[in-house]
């Protein structure tokens, strides 16, 4: 099995996989790091959203062996205490109900406030229309995305 | 209390955000927290104060995402005047003799817990006091309790609470304690942040499928693709072959393979060569089954409430009308796949499964893999969402047996596909609408459901008489003031599983009724929300909870070309909702604009949870109103992932005015009651806005 050397979170992490295995599940089973989720396996629903050199991608649908060198981030690694913009924005807001999606939600709307940190509704209902929340979060979703854009404009 | 899983203290701390919030956060199951003091107070199974004052509250009930983690010790700590500050909570092992019923469903775990929480907190605060008093040599009666203290006015003397456990502890706990009035709640219908939020922004929230255990493995199921169908013979050395794969376990209904990873099982679940038996249902189709309720519609149901004459009345009456309205069968689908984790040692087993009734599922479990049902250690961790799928066990069973026939723990992961496909749907159901309208009024009134009873396929010894009285919601509580009124049930079960949804029967019947009632309304010659009022008179809290959604919608404003208003109002779970709809439908394409919901619950615990509770049933609402059917072909269900399950994403998603009504009634429920008004105020509004008919779920599929 080859054995790769991965940079997730800051640390680069050895691991023994299958090259066609998904990061989704490197990170769940083989590193132990479950914050990221499965929810479909064919990145119809966003829940196991990562930052690959801070691009918003799929873990589901990315093989190990495609990663390289390429910087991983997971909702583990968005900081270190819960200060990033848009987890506070999401607590203040009380965005979560059962919270099994918000980890890849999160990720989608950091990796949008990086690139736009002043995303217009437009922008933000295009970068966030492939995650999905079956509790229905979503309007405070939207609000959480537009208060750490304010914030991040002030 | 056992602590079944060993984990570093470090890490349970870390992962359970006491550093970060001051707030105690864990699970029983994780072992008890290192204390300093020798002494504590633990007057019940449900509250725990430490000398230094630091109160834990037990969460008994499962969290799927409703907040009760929250709410529940809310309750607690008002009739306890602890200092919400210091208060942490911790979630129960499933322990019914400690805790009682740990059951979560119906919207019930407020509703049910509100009594016993009350009296427990009272009763902890009256040994408080009555330490406090002995210790002062004053009458109990003269003090009064304020953020975890005593207070002794006239001597202007002070105790916290933690300065008491010892004394307290010493006196028998008061059998009826004195509750407070409501006007002297401090917390209570104030919103309060809740404890599970900052672990669901890190990833350090754990749900049943991120539980680990020295030397898990995984497993995958091969499942038979027909409703109905099982296992006949399989050839397992291919995916046996594959590295990493260890064991494969043959089940009546499919075949699991257990490996190393998730993937690589997922991988080697396809490399089985199996055989299916596919039953009876294998050539069940969605035509077959729409023309077998069709058929069924013909025929008289057995009666569920049936006041007057409705044939006499309808007879006489000037106009009469008829329409069937459909509702296609749904998965609920919750973001979590079902999953479960067992670790069959023996004739003990270890569980962790994400169940809402592990009264039902731990006997279940038990006698599946043939143990007594006391050997079943279940830990229920957080849940990922579950609209009711959640209520049945399977995947636990599954688990068990895996785990039984490896003697390894090992968790089963279900597949998205596996979810979708593999049974267990909101039934699908026809509703024959028969009224009356003489002069402007409803002078008759008649509903006939036709469904497969859920009772029937998992407690048929409920059902007396052919009565499922489950399916009696919206139909014997039906609350016009019509004298000839009738509501019957007429049994047909196509034979795909079903299974309780969000809001149950009332995410359904009253898409009939209430649609329905517009028709009347329109044949009347009257304004769809004077009509329901004039009918309800005598039903204050139907009345007011319309008249506020009407009036916070502007209802009756003129609106632009293309669009129009629907409302429609249902009570369920012991509160009353109602919801204004703005539509439009460009090229037949329905889309909402604007959703104005309201809900009358009683006695109000946690006004920013119910408001999210409100927004998610708007959205769950309209999900299946717009977007959401499951279909059938050669015996299976056609749509396996969310490109065919569409629910609502971000872009579509409304703007949602969420209100709260808070009353002195008693507490009502809050999941599920604002689901039942979405499909009908979002059908009358179309008719506002097409002046077509939209009786058929999903509305994207257009007017029928």
């Amino acid at each position: 099995m080859p054995s790769y050397s991965l940079k997730v979170n800051g640390a680069t992490l050895a691991v023994e996989a299958a090259a066609e295995m998904p990061l989704l599940w490197v990170l769940r089973d083989k590193l132990g790091m479950t914050g990221t989720k499965y929810g479909c396996g064919q990145s119809l629903c966003g829940a196991c959203t990562v930052h690959v050199d801070g691009e918003a991608v799929r873990a589901c649908q990315l093989p190990v062996g495609e990663l390289g060198a390429r910087a991983v981030t997971t909702i583990e690694g968005l900081s270190a205490d819960r200060s990033h913009p848009v987890q506070k924005a999401w607590i203040e807001a009380q965005v979560p109900q059962c919270g099994y999606c918000q980890s890849g939600q999160i990720m989608s709307a950091a990796a949008l406030l990086a690139k736009k940190p002043h995303a217009t509704d437009a922008e933000i209902d295009e970068a966030m229309a492939g995650n999905l929340c079956r509790c229905g979060t979503y309007v405070r979703i939207r609000q959480a995305i537009r208060n750490a854009a304010n914030a991040g404009a002030r | 209390m056992s602590a079944p899983v060993q984990m570093p203290r470090r890490t349970f701390l870390q992962l359970t955000g006491v550093s970060a919030a001051g707030l105690v956060l864990g699970f029983d199951a994780l072992g008890s927290l290192a204390h300093a003091d020798t002494a504590t107070f633990e007057p019940s199974g449900f509250i725990r104060i430490d000398g230094d004052g630091a109160t834990t509250l037990w969460v008994t009930k499962v969290e799927m995402g409703q907040g009760i983690n929250t709410a529940l010790p809310m309750i607690l700590a008002e009739e306890l005047d602890a200092d919400w500050k210091r208060v942490g909570i911790r979630y129960a092992k499933y322990d019914p003799k400690r805790y009682g019923s740990m059951d979560t469903g119906g919207s019930y775990a407020v509703r049910g817990s509100w009594n016993p929480l009350r009296k427990a907190g009272a009763a902890a605060r009256a040994m408080l006091v009555a330490a406090a008093a002995k210790r002062w040599s004053v009458e109990p009666g003269t003090c009064r309790t304020e953020a975890g203290a005593v207070i002794h006015d006239a001597s202007r003397r002070r105790l916290g609470y933690g300065d008491l456990v010892a004394d307290a502890s010493a006196l028998p706990v008061p059998k009826e304690p004195v509750l407070k009035d409501a006007k002297d709640y401090r917390l209570l219908n104030r919103s309060t942040p809740r404890f599970d939020i900052p672990g669901k922004t890190d990833g350090s929230a754990r749900y049943s499928l991120d539980f680990r255990i020295e030397g898990l493995l995984f497993a995958a199921i091969e499942r038979c693709p027909t409703h109905g169908g099982k296992l006949a013979k399989f050839d397992a050395a291919r995916a046996l072959a594959l590295p990493g794969v260890k064991h494969v376990v043959p089940l009546e209904r499919g075949v699991a393979v257990v490996a190393t990873d998730t993937w690589t099982a997922m991988q080697a679940r396809r490399a089985l060569q199996v055989t299916w038996d596919h039953g009876s249902h294998a050539q069940l189709d969605s035509a077959t089954i729409a023309a077998q309720f069709k058929a069924a519609a013909r025929q008289e149901g057995v009666r569920h409430r049936s006041t007057g004459d409705f044939a006499a009345a309808q007879a006489r009456s000037e106009h009469k009308l008829e329409a069937d309205y459909h509702v296609p069968y749904v998965a609920h689908a919750p973001m979590e796949p079902q999953n479960a984790t067992a670790h069959v040692s023996g004739d003990r087993c270890r569980l962790w499964a994400p169940v809402q009734l592990p009264s039902w599922a731990v006997p279940e479990v038990a006698k599946a893999i043939g143990v007594p049902a006391e050997n079943i250690d279940l830990v229920i961790p957080l849940v990922g969402g579950a609209f009711g799928r959640r209520l049945f066990h399977d995947y636990a069973i599954e688990a068990a047996l895996v785990s039984k026939a490896i003697q390894a723990p090992v968790q089963v992961v279900w597949a998205r596909e596996d979810d979708m496909r593999g049974g267990f749907y909101r039934p699908a159901s026809l509703h024959r609408m028969s009224a009356g309208v003489s002069a402007g009024r409803l002078t008759a009134f008649r509903h006939r459901v036709v469904a497969p009873s859920i009772s029937l396929q998992l407690l048929p010894e409920e059902v007396k008489n052919g009565v499922d009285e489950n399916i009696s919601d919206g139909l014997t509580d039906w609350p016009y003031a019509v004298a000839d009124y009738r509501a019957e049930h007429v049994q047909s079960d196509p034979g795909i599983s079903v299974l309780w949804f969000r809001s149950v029967w009332s995410s359904q019947n009253p898409f009939g009724s209430e649609g329905f009632m517009d028709e009347c309304a329109a044949a009347a010659g009257a304004d769809p929300l004077a009509f329901r009022l004039e009918l309800l008179q005598d039903k204050p809290r139907h009345a007011a909870v319309l008249r506020f959604v009407a009036e916070k919608a502007g209802w009756g404003r003129k609106l632009p070309k293309g669009r129009g208003m629907g409302l429609a109002v249902h009570a369920s779970f012991g509160s009353y909702a109602a919801m204004v709809a703005e539509v439009s439908a460009e090229n037949g394409v329905p889309r909402v604009h604007r959703a104005v919901i309201a809900l009358d619950c009683g006695q109000v615990v946690n006004p920013d949870t119910v408001r999210a509770q409100l927004e998610g049933a708007v959205v769950f609402g309209l999900s299946a109103a717009l977007d959401c059917e499951f279909t059938f072909a050669n015996g299976a269900t056609v749509e396996g992932n969310f490109d065919g399950h569409r629910i609502l994403r971000l872009p579509d998603v409304p703007v949602i005015e969420a209100h709260v009504l808070s009353s002195s009634e008693k507490p009502g429920g809050v999941g599920e009651p604002g689901v039942p008004v979405v499909a009908p105020a979002v059908a009358n509004a179309l008719f506002a806005a097409t002046g077509k008919r939209w009786r058929r779920m999903p509305f994207s599929r257009g007017p029928a």
